[in-house]
């Protein structure tokens, strides 16, 4: 758990960071959105001490973060930047292993773990481990980028913006990766981002922020229904609204008995996505699988009561 | 080549020339008929300049010009790099051989006092061949370790032609071989001044470019004073060191008995020393800089302590622009420390102000030929060096 008690950062009479208290639980991942300038990164960088408050307390399973030297903080908490920040004179086994060889593993247990690592992010371990990171794609760089933030098995990640440098396809997949691996690993992710739509595509909660101040921290679906000003309502765009709503639900979770015909849609898919495919093919209802198997209909109807707003 | 291309040639037959081959060809032809050697009565006396056929014999002399004629052809027409270079190399070494020979020839057996040197025709030739061998090598794109391992070979070519004697009729040689012994204490003087003032300014240097990267206010300070001696003629920088350094022989205890005195070696280097820190506390702190910020960013999220951050993280990917600044320190240095011989510090620079004294211009080779060489050979082997660090480094 990570509880941020009004916390201030000024510099040289400016303040960044205006009197922000959240609490962030355990084992979920929250987003931090803003524009440019609202202090979201300044905010993030607070956590591992890589900016110093000018007043107010960060507690990390309640303690003090300043009770901690500040490298041993940062070596117990994963951080991960827009274009992986990768080391480019070491190989990606040596990049991967940077924590762990801070904190003084043993040879054998680091190369046992690099190759863990490598595996999880389905990049083939006697394949990569000693390229350089020229050598990758952008998307094995980030992909690097955030293994390597998670070599030492931190309760905590951070990340600023990992997805930034990345095209829409490659995007998609690294976003869908980390929601794995979040799920798989459970660690408390806290994450920066100008782009509402990943948002709320990846967050547990959201913390909407402008001009240092924090405007709202809520649930995805409570922040697009009730936004707590017109500035996070503009951030999530008034016409987008019921399709973003839509994007938070499982087409598993309304499921109808029945039989429809045309291709089937995955039951872990978004109400979003059913209903876009629906709208185009211009049917009525479609077979709902999961795992290949048929478990009912999706209707046009439940994606539309879905998508009005909750009463 | 496609058939478009090839017509367009045919053509315009003078894209079928090198530009850079012309150049060549016109001092080429210029080297031809200046004269190739000179012979001197004795070695202050000016000399009479005699042409390729008055050097050799003549059959000789005929096969020697048809060599340069068909090097220069080669030079000519765009032939592959590979070409030029084998062309350019053969060349020379057809020089060397034939600048040997014909101080033997000239040479009048039993005669001490007459002097054979190479004449304006040859040193032409010579720079044209060299134009044409370095412009090969450039378009060859070679890789670091070859370009060492070539040095290496015409090193040893140039050595051997020594050992063999087929110079020794050179009035060069003969310089040096009625000063031997001066001549290698000398260049170890040379080397010493050189190479110790850079190791000094190194040691110096790269601490003190870490305290400017690290402490932005001394950044400016620390630069603009070094600009400012970058910028004192170094001939008065060695003579304004010797009023201080003779003061501080004379009246700190201990200090005239490891060396230091208003003029030798000690002003030499302290002057070496100072026009060395400049380029590598300056290249130091752009190479710093110029790490790219998100690398260093993730480098102290990890949880990298300052000290670890700068050795493993920003020192290697600076090393690069470091060693560059330590690559123009060495060249430059290798120059300079031939002015160490006007304030008794010793170096190749003793024969040349000694040959300006004389009017005898084989000794100031014998001081300038070796200065330029060794100059030459440390930019080739830092060159490679930087080369080979930035090629493992890329991506910076």
């Amino acid at each position: 758990m990570i509880e941020i008690e009004d916390i201030v950062k000024s510099y040289n009479g400016t303040t960044v960071v205006d009197h922000i208290s959240l609490t962030i639980p355990p084992r979920t991942m929250s987003v931090i959105v803003g524009t440019s300038g609202s202090g979201k990164t300044t905010l993030m960088r607070m956590i591992n001490r890589l900016v110093e408050p000018t007043a107010g307390t960060i507690r990390i399973d309640g303690e003090d973060i300043r009770d901690v030297p500040a490298h041993e903080l940062r070596r117990r908490i994963g951080y991960a930047i827009q274009g992986h920040g990768l080391f480019p004179h070491w190989t990606v086994a040596q990049n991967i292993a940077t924590v762990p060889k801070l904190l003084g593993w043993e040879k054998s247990k680091i190369e046992a773990r690099v190759d863990e690592l490598l595996g999880l992010f389905q990049l083939d371990p006697a394949q990569f481990r000693n390229r350089m990171p020229h050598e990758l794609s952008g998307g094995q760089q980030q992909r690097i980028g955030v293994a390597r933030a998670l070599a030492a098995g931190p309760n905590i990640l951070l990340m600023d913006e990992p997805f930034g440098a990345l095209d829409p396809l490659i995007r998609a997949k690294a976003q869908e990766d980390l929601l794995a691996i979040q799920r798989k690993l459970g660690t408390t992710i806290v994450l920066v981002t100008h782009d509402m739509e990943e948002a709320i595509h990846l967050g547990d909660r959201i913390a909407v922020m402008d001009k240092g101040k924090l405007l709202q921290y809520a649930e995805p679906a409570e922040i697009i229904v009730n936004p707590a000003t017109p500035f996070v309502a503009d951030l999530i765009g008034t016409s987008d609204r019921p399709f973003r709503l839509l994007s938070l639900t499982r087409v598993g979770d309304h499921v109808e008995t029945g039989t429809a015909t045309g291709s089937p849609i995955a039951a872990d898919a978004s109400l979003r996505d059913a209903y876009s495919d629906l709208l185009w093919s211009g049917r009525t209802a479609a077979p709902v699988t999961r795992d290949g198997q048929a478990i009912g209909i999706i209707t046009l109807a439940a994606c539309a009561r879905m998508a009005a707003r909750p009463q | 080549m496609s058939l478009a291309a090839s017509a367009d040639i045919e053509k315009k037959p003078w894209h079928r020339l090198d530009k850079l081959g012309v150049l060549v060809a016109i001092i080429g032809l210029a080297g031809l008929a200046l004269p190739f050697a000179l012979f001197r009565a004795n070695r202050i006396v000016p000399g009479e300049g005699i042409g390729i056929v008055g050097s050799l014999d003549d059959g000789w002399s005929i096969l020697l010009i048809a060599a340069i004629g068909a090097a220069l052809a080669t030079a000519l027409v765009r032939f592959r790099p590979i070409v030029k270079l084998a062309a350019g190399f053969l060349a020379l070494a057809v020089l060397a051989f034939a600048i040997g020979a014909a101080a033997s020839h000239l040479t009048p057996a039993d005669n001490n006092y007459a002097r054979v040197a190479p004449g304006a025709g040859f040193w032409l030739l010579l720079l044209a061949f060299s134009l044409m061998v370095t412009d090969a090598l450039t378009r060859l794109r070679l890789r670091p370790v070859w370009r060492v391992a070539l040095l290496a070979i015409v090193l040893g070519a140039i050595g051997l032609i020594l050992w063999s004697g087929l110079w020794s009729n050179l009035s060069l040689l003969k310089e040096y071989a009625s000063r031997a012994p001066a001549f290698w204490q000398e260049a170890r003087t040379h080397l010493v001044l050189a190479f110790g003032s850079v190791t000094i300014a190194t040691l110096a240097g790269i601490p003190l470019g870490i305290l400017c990267y690290r402490v932005k206010p001394l950044r400016a300070a620390v630069l603009n004073t070094l600009n400012i001696v970058q910028t004192i003629p170094s001939i008065a920088l060695f003579g304004l060191l010797i009023a201080p350094l003779a003061w501080v022989a004379a009246n700190i205890p201990g200090a005239s008995n490891i060396g230091i005195s208003g003029i030798g070696i000690a002003p030499a280097l302290i002057a070496l020393f100072a026009y060395s820190l400049l380029p590598i506390v300056s290249n130091t702190v752009v190479g710093l800089l110029g790490v790219n910020g998100q690398v260093v960013d993730a480098a102290r999220g990890m949880g990298m302590t300052d000290r670890q951050r700068l050795l493993n993280i920003e020192l290697p990917l600076a090393l690069p622009v470091i060693l560059t600044g330590i690559r123009i320190v060495l060249v430059q240095n290798i120059g300079l420390a031939t002015i160490a011989a006007l304030i008794g510090g010793g170096g190749f620079g003793v024969f040349v102000f000694q040959g300006i004294g004389q009017t005898a211009m084989d000794l100031v080779l014998l001081g300038a030929v070796p200065t330029v060489g060794l100059a030459f050979a440390a930019a080739v082997i830092l060159d490679a060096i930087v080369e080979q660090i930035s090629i493992k480094g890329r991506g910076a």
